[in-house]
């Protein structure tokens, strides 16, 4: 009796042993979604290699409550990225917008390829069919003394 | 002796440019809101929440905006900084206290001493977004005109107030 006790307790759904997991932030998934999707192309600013989705900063936190108010007052995505840029710049933006200054960043690696590439032409146009090569007496006399199994060089 | 020329140079490039980036700090992100209007707020004062403070009472005045908050290991090595600065008058300091517990910050101000004309209180960071701010200390100078003409992040130095900081506010004609 105490076991058949026991095991209906145990299989019987426990409602106050429902853990309550973080913030009920998905209320509504669809804006989750968009909010989650937004935050993946911005920066975490104080630890500065994650996104502010991945982030668990408290100003990450507050940033993607900003988002997610902002989309709920029918702010376009864009809008918010402007929003985000002109408070902490180009840097917040994971894909950096093309611009002069961010050439360098964009077409660098490019180049570095092309300059590969011109080294790689210039290499293989350079080598040449291997030529006879022409020996002199005294190149001959050394050789045949090699060849002739004396280890000896003359001097 | 000629092959060696090319690498050779390559190395030293890549050199210089890992020594320049070397001394450069990731967490300097230069802020967009460098002379651009200084962002609107409203916000209690921390001292009497009934009262407000708005970057509006200042038009017409140069002066310094310092983002601290007592949690913020830094601000502790700023402070006796900010304390000089408000001690010589130079600049009207002014400060902004960012996602702190009320009695916290009072504490704190009563601790190791108020060098601030008044603290604002931004308990839920809301003004601290539009001031970009993302690393505690922060420091703003503004100009007559409600104009950010400066900004550091991270805390305070002598060497900095002296360097950059003085003399801007007096190239702006403040005090």
């Amino acid at each position: 009796m105490p076991r058949l006790l026991a095991f209906l307790l145990l299989v019987s759904p426990a409602p106050w042993a429902h853990a309550k997991e973080a913030a009920p932030a998905a209320a509504d998934p669809a804006l989750e979604q968009r909010v989650m999707t937004l935050a993946a192309e911005l920066r975490c600013l104080v630890c500065q290699n994650q996104t502010l989705a991945d982030s668990n900063a408290p100003l990450a936190e507050d940033l993607r409550n900003q988002v997610r108010e902002k989309m709920r007052q029918g702010t376009s995505d864009s809008e918010i990225v402007d929003y985000m840029v002109a408070r902490y710049g180009d840097f917040v933006l994971y894909r950096p917008p093309l611009k002069l200054t961010t050439a360098l960043l964009w077409f660098g690696p490019l180049l570095l390829l092309a300059a590969g590439f011109v080294v790689l032409l210039r290499r293989v146009l350079r080598r040449r069919p291997e030529q006879d090569l022409e020996m002199t007496a005294s190149e001959h006399r050394r050789a045949q003394t090699l060849l002739a199994g004396n280890e000896a060089e003359p001097r | 002796m000629n092959r060696f020329v090319l690498p050779l140079a390559i190395f030293a490039a890549l050199i210089v440019l890992l020594a320049v980036g070397l001394t450069l700090n990731p967490r300097e992100v230069p802020s967009p809101l460098i002379g651009k209007p200084a962002p609107h707020f409203e916000l209690p004062q921390l001292h009497e929440t009934a009262k407000t403070f708005t970057e509006k009472d200042m038009l017409g005045k140069v002066w310094v905006l310092n983002v601290w908050a007592s949690w913020c290991v830094s601000c502790r090595e700023e402070h006796p900084v900010l304390l000089d600065l408000a001690a010589s008058g130079a600049v009207p300091l002014y400060g902004l206290n960012y996602k702190d517990k009320r009695e916290d910050g009072l504490a704190w101000l009563k601790g190791m001493g108020d060098p601030y004309r008044l603290s604002i209180y931004d308990f839920d960071g809301k003004v601290g977004i539009d001031y970009g701010v993302y690393g505690v200390p922060e420091t703003y100078v503004i100009d007559k005109f409600g104009v950010i003409r400066y900004k550091r992040i991270g805390a305070l130095t002598p060497q900095i107030v002296k360097q950059k900081v003085l003399p801007l506010v007096e190239e702006l004609g403040g005090a």
